[in-house]
């Protein structure tokens, strides 16, 4: 059936063979084992925008094909960092104070090495006692393993309350957003055991890893190409069947699936678990190549941004988000780092640093209005694709839908 | 004949306005039963209740061999039990060829697992096909749904409906935007499908009801006015007060 | 019998001058010579008294300038008088019985007197009691806010003698309400302590509680040597929260009944000291690792008597057990402390009650907040249907616009006037353009709206942060909205708070009145419920959509306007309120303006209650709000107020 699959889906097969050939060519060029032409900072971004690249995948699962549009992915995308980063800084701080301790003169015990480490932890929210949260901090294979549980068990949680009682829409973007905000503020408390706004921070230093950042950077870009390599063909191989089948029945006409027989809550919680996940391990690859991860990456505008990539890019259409995301980020690290000349309009000097938000919000505001199948659209015109016409039936099933005869009109 | 449905002293409002009032109905195993009634009876109601869409308010709904009670139920607990449901607006998945939209409807299992494992096999491919046949649809099945015209799509829905196999069809208007020769179409396979199922069509047209040629239920401001034959009811001096004219 | 007494008033009047004359206020310090000149603050006081209870009518005048270091003493006869310095070391004296200048004296032929503070503090006080019958209302209401800044037990008598012969019944209540509080203090009598306690039992003032709670404080102490007569209020186990396991070892140590227990910190200092060679009590000190191992080395080195004793039996939580430990209250009398007991928890209860009604003004006052932020979004997502997440930003908008009118006129009053209407034009052109270019065609794709509003969004907040910079600017109220509306000392609310509560019932009745009662509303509700059917009667829908949403935008900014006034206006100030503007909406059910109403009633409460019991933590309030309103809506799913029916829609 594998042979089948590709062979009915040739994107899939050029997507794999694009990233790789990226993958290799960045690696040629990169400073760490190549021949230096790319900078070990451009490797991490390139690295970072792959894992941007792996959450607007989940994103176009759970909104271009479930209809369901998740104000809240980034959430489960910065989780997934805290989760890490948890490890990281722990593992450490620990190496570190171990080594101070070792100066001593007496053999540190154990529960001072704990103390030390709790000090030097949360010395920045004036508490050196380790939160409940932090249980499982000492070991990496269960906080790995909760890069994946947390966000999924929240996406669980809140899924079944939101979906079990019939929230569409954009009740439901709202109501992803509020959660969103909720966990944003949460954590921007000191005493949510997470340090506050401080984050987490020095995430870049792997804990007894003596290779330099040049060589690390690239390690964490081939696990970010490899995680996106996975996660798409996951996301293609379940969008081709059956399944991907029922799910674009739910996001056109949830109430003519439930009368098939398929229960409709049963299969967004499934995709909205899943996606989340896979916005989990994301995060997880993310956050150790930004180096910090702190409550200002979960606010909700930075979930909204997700969903502009994946509509610039293109939603419906796993290469769509990819492009989307690769393609906005990058411009806009390229329009706000400083990088563009100023252009002098008159009196008027336009600062891209400054005036790049609003670009890109109202070429947002272009993009849904005039290109609604986004970069994406471009390859239908290339192969010369119509779509039917869906008479109005949009991506996502709402109140909206039911007034279509007079929309038309 | 055993019952397969029944639903008794069924109620339900809509702030203040009774929707439905104490309504009584049952329909046997293999039977054809046509609704008529003016706007506003309660048909689509009706069937609201029975497929889980609306909660009444009190009454009876139960189902099957060991009468089982179907207001518990979710629609999608309800449609598995065996209960297909076709709208008065054609409602087909547009964006998907004929053959995912029947293969989606195919009787088989409905857990995520299962579908997300599942690969067709050639007895359902060959059912496909079978039911593509049947509703003349054969020639269209790499189409997207929302290409066909709006017949092929009535029809489609119908093949849906077939596809899952249901013990109990409920269809709402099928005739509904037809020309002749398709409503000649659908009564065939309608017909062809009461023999094995019970079906329950609501029409407003006279003509396409006596085509069934089946028992007629009469709905008048949420409860039965009359039933019987076509002739019958035809003949009933409150049924044509109230719904045919004179 | 009138005679008889004019006769006897006579009599006395002449008996007191008669009094007066003999003794002159000199003649009176001269008595007190030596203690004056001491100037010590244990003996002063006699001299003191004595001046202040001679009836002079100069006593106040000497006091007055004793304590401003203007009396000076003649070097050759002792005698007091009023200095004034003048140029040249030369010293101006004046009598202080008659008043008459005796003429200039060098400096160095006198002696100043300079009361130090504690003698200045005691004729201060010895002050109070002139002060307190002082001709002047002003100077008798000064002298009482002085009792009451210091109040002492001195003071008690004077106030006494004062209140019968208060002219002002406002005063009079006030020094007769400062008369039981100074009662109840300091009365060497406990039954009088006890009757102005209950007679002011329940009193809602803060100066009540600032008295009684002093009476109550108590401290912890050894049970052993007490004295029988202590006030003893209850017994104290050591590791209640009252009293920490080493606070009542600390106390056994200071009493001698336990020895100092090295801690593990100084436990290892010692081990560290005691170490030789890579060993300590002949264990490798490489072995320390664990905590066991280092007691075991410790404990072997308190046998060699090389360090203070120490196992783990004589634990300090173990030693403390053996002793009993008491709360005594300071104040000896059980009587009283057992009345103001009972009078503070009275006086809690109601403090209690009638925080619970501040909190209710407050709640109401952040509803209003709400409702004024969310009655744009109630028109433009619950009657049109129309998502606009760039609401927030015609928020900011009119505050913006409410700062910028503010630049221009500067009186508060006249530019409020001025900036509520254009608000509302400014934003109410923003939101028809928006709704032309943007909304009017994603009429039945409310997530693409959403989605094209947040860009518009994004991009407005950014141009607010390119003109006006991130830092906040001010919208400053009209001076007649400072201050606050005081009910007691535990109920107040601002003026600007019940403007908001006003503005929003305006609004209220506004959007009633609009919906209900105009040609306009009823369009508007024709089209949203019926389009097509609208269009067909001659209403043109793109009109009335347009008008709506310009309506509803309009709201928005004079809400800014509004808002403003409170909060912070900065690029930011819209997105502060969107997210609670939303669930407003979304909670009271959409479609029916009561709902919003409900909803906002229903947000506001919660959060300042959720503030109530968490006061520490603003943030934390609004997560488990949020979380409260997810939860909400799994039980009505449409809101407080529901559309029901198939009209209801999906």
């Amino acid at each position: 059936m594998r042979d089948s699959f590709v062979a009915r889906h040739p994107s899939v097969l050029i997507f794999l063979a694009l990233l790789a050939l990226f993958t290799l060519g960045v690696t040629v060029l990169a400073e760490g084992f190549g021949i230096g032409l790319i900078s070990t900072s451009f490797v991490k971004t390139l690295g970072k925008t792959m894992c941007l690249c792996l959450i607007a995948v989940a994103m176009d699962l759970i909104w271009g094909y479930c209809g369901i549009l998740s104000l809240g992915h980034f959430a489960f995308f910065g989780l997934g960092g805290y989760m890490i980063g948890m490890w990281l800084m722990y593992e450490r701080t620990r190496l570190i104070v171990e080594g101070s301790l070792a100066q001593g003169a007496l053999p540190p015990t154990e529960q001072e090495i704990v103390a030390a480490i709790g000090t030097q932890i949360f010395g920045v929210v004036g508490s050196s006692e380790f939160p409940l949260v932090w249980a499982f901090a000492d070991s990496l294979a269960l906080q790995l393993a909760l890069v994946v549980l947390v966000p999924g068990l929240l996406a669980l949680v809140f899924g079944w309350l939101a979906f079990r009682s019939r929230v569409t829409g954009v009740y439901l973007s709202i109501l992803t957003q509020a959660m969103t905000l909720a966990l944003a503020l949460y954590l921007f408390q000191n005493d949510s055991g997470l340090r506050g706004n401080n984050g987490l921070s020095g995430l870049q230093n792997l804990p007894g890893v003596e290779a330099p950042q040049s060589v690390v950077s690239l390690w964490f870009f081939w696990a970010s190409a490899l995680a996106l390599a996975l996660g798409y063909l996951l996301a293609a191989w379940i969008v081709s069947g059956k399944f991907g089948s029922v799910i674009r029945g739910i996001r056109d006409n949830e109430a003519r699936v439930r009368f098939l027989g398929y229960s409709v809550e049963i299969y967004k919680l499934a995709v909205f678990t899943l996606t989340a996940c896979i916005a989990g391990i994301a995060g997880a690859l993310y956050y150790p190549q930004a180096g910090i991860v702190n409550p200002a990456e979960i606010a909700p505008i930075a979930s909204i941004y997700l969903a502009v990539w994946v509509a610039i890019g293109g939603r419906g259409r796993l290469y769509g988000a990819v492009i989307g995301a690769a393609f906005v980020s990058l411009v806009s690290s390229w329009f706000t780092g400083g990088q563009i000349p100023d252009l002098a309009l008159g009196p008027l000097t336009i600062r891209w640093v400054d005036w790049w938000t609003i670009v890109l919000g109202l070429s947002f505001v272009l993009v849904t209005l005039f290109a609604p199948s986004g970069i994406g659209g471009l390859f239908d015109l290339w192969q010369g694709r119509r779509h039917p016409d869906r008479h109005g039936a949009d991506l996502g099933p709402n109140a909206g839908a039911l007034r279509e005869k007079e929309a038309t009109e | 004949m055993s019952t397969l449905l029944e639903v008794s002293g069924v109620s339900v409002s809509f702030d203040g306005f009774k929707a439905i009032n104490n309504l009584s109905f049952r329909i046997g195993q293999a039977e054809m039963r046509a609704v008529i009634g003016p706007n506003g009876a309660g048909k689509t109601t009706f069937m609201d209740i029975v497929t889980g869409k609306t909660r009444p308010d009190e009454g009876r709904v139960l189902w099957g061999e060991r009468s089982q009670s179907l207001l518990g139920m979710s629609e999608a607990q309800i449609a598995r039990a065996g209960i297909g449901r076709k709208f008065q607006k054609p409602t087909v998945f547009e964006d998907q060829s004929v053959h995912e939209n029947l293969l989606m409807a195919l009787k088989g299992r409905r857990g995520p697992w299962a579908v997300l494992f599942y690969r067709p096999a050639a007895a359902d491919l060959a059912r496909v096909d079978e039911l593509a046949a049947e509703i003349g649809l054969a020639d269209h099945l790499a189409r997207k749904a929302g290409e066909l015209s709006h017949g092929q799509k009535q029809w489609l829905e119908i093949g849906m409906l077939l596809a899952q196999e249901p013990r109990l069809l409920l269809v709402d208007e099928p005739a509904a935007g037809m020309t002749p020769a398709e409503r000649e179409h659908t009564t065939a396979i309608l017909v062809e499908a009461a023999k094995t199922r019970a079906v329950v069509v609501v029409e407003h047209d006279m003509e396409f009801v006596r085509r069934l040629s089946c028992k007629v239920t009469v709905l008048h401001e949420g409860a039965v006015l009359a039933e019987g034959s076509l002739d019958h009811v035809t003949a009933d001096q409150r049924v044509i007060d109230v719904y045919l004219g004179r | 019998m009138t005679r008889l007494m004019i006769a006897l008033t006579a009599l006395f009047l002449l008996c007191t001058q008669a009094m007066a004359q003999d003794a002159t206020v000199q003649s009176v310090l001269q008595a007190h010579r030596e203690t004056i000149e001491k100037g010590s603050r244990k003996s002063i006081g006699a001299a003191i008294d004595a001046i202040a209870a001679s009836g002079l009518p100069q006593a106040q005048d000497v006091l007055q300038v004793w304590a401003a270091k203007e009396m000076w003493q003649r070097g050759g006869d002792g005698l007091f008088f009023r200095g004034v310095e003048k140029t040249g070391r030369q010293v101006e004296l004046f009598d202080f019985d008659s008043g008459q200048s005796v003429g200039m004296l060098d400096r160095d032929d006198l002696e100043q007197i300079k009361p130090n503070s504690g003698v200045r503090a005691l004729i201060g006080t010895a002050l109070v009691q002139f002060q307190l019958s002082d001709p002047d209302p002003i100077r008798r209401a000064e002298a009482l806010d002085a009792i009451q800044r210091s109040p002492a037990a001195e003071l008690l008598a004077p106030l006494r003698a004062s209140i019968p012969a208060e002219p002002d019944p406002a005063l009079k209540d006030r020094k007769m309400r400062v008369e039981r509080l100074l009662t109840m203090a300091y009365d060497p009598d406990d039954q009088a302590r006890i009757t102005a306690i209950e007679d002011m039992s329940g009193d809602l003032g803060v100066d009540m509680r600032a008295t009684l709670n002093p009476l109550l404080v108590t401290r912890i102490v050894l049970a052993e040597g007490l004295p029988a007569t202590a006030n003893i209020r209850r017994e104290v186990k050591p590791g209640d929260p009252a009293l920490g396991l080493a606070a009542a070892y600390d106390m056994l140590i200071a009493a001698g009944l336990a020895q100092p227990i090295p801690d593990a910190e100084a436990r290892k200092a010692l081990l560290i000291e005691h170490a030789a060679d890579g060993l300590v009590a002949g264990i490798p000190l490489h072995q320390l690792d664990t905590q066991a191992a280092r007691d075991a080395a410790y404990v072997q080195l308190a046998q060699a008597g090389l360090v203070p004793r120490w196992s783990t039996a004589e634990a300090p939580e173990v030693v403390v057990t053996r002793h009993r430990f008491v709360e005594v209250y300071n104040e000896p009398s059980a009587a009283v402390t057992e009345a103001a007991e009972q009078a503070l928890d009275e006086i809690e209860m109601r403090v209690g009650l009638n925080q619970a009604f501040d909190l209710g003004l407050d709640a109401l006052s952040l509803a209003s907040i709400y409702f004024l932020a969310a009655i744009g979004l109630a028109i433009t997502f619950g009657v049109m249907g129309v998502i606009n997440m760039a609401h927030g930003e015609f928020i900011m908008m009119g505050a913006y616009t409410g700062y910028m009118v503010q630049q221009v006129i500067a009186d508060h009053t006249l530019s409020i006037l001025v900036a509520i209407p254009l608000a509302f034009a400014v934003t109410f052109a923003a939101g028809v353009a928006m709704e032309r270019l943007v909304i009017r065609h994603l009429y039945n794709r409310p997530l693409e709206t959403l989605l094209a509003t947040f860009g518009i969004s994004i991009a407005m907040q950014q141009l607010a942060k390119n003109i006006f910079g991130t830092q906040a600017r001010p919208l400053t109220a009209p001076g007649w909205l400072d201050g606050a509306w005081v009910l007691n000392d535990v109920v107040s609310i601002s003026y600007i708070r019940i403007a908001i509560f006003v503005l929003a019932l305006i609004f209220l009745g506004l959007f009633l009145f609009i919906m209900r009662r105009t040609r306009l509303g009823l369009e508007t509700r024709a089209v949203t419920q019926n389009p097509r059917m609208a269009a067909s009667m001659g209403i043109n829908p793109d009109r009335i959509n347009m008008l709506t949403f310009g309506l509803g935008s309009g709201i928005a900014g004079i809400a800014g306007v509004a808002i403003g006034l409170f909060a912070k206006v900065t690029s930011e100030l819209g997105s502060d309120y969107i997210v609670q503007s939303f669930m407003t909406v979304v909670v009271g059910g959409v479609g029916n303006i009561w709902g919003t109403l409900a909803g906002a009633a229903m947000i506001g409460t919660l959060q300042k209650g959720i503030e109530w019991l968490n006061p520490s933590n603003t943030l934390a309030a609004q997560t488990y709000m949020i979380i409260f309103i997810i939860i909400f809506i799994q039980f009505r799913p449409r809101g407080i107020i529901a559309l029901r029916g198939r009209a209801a829609g999906d």
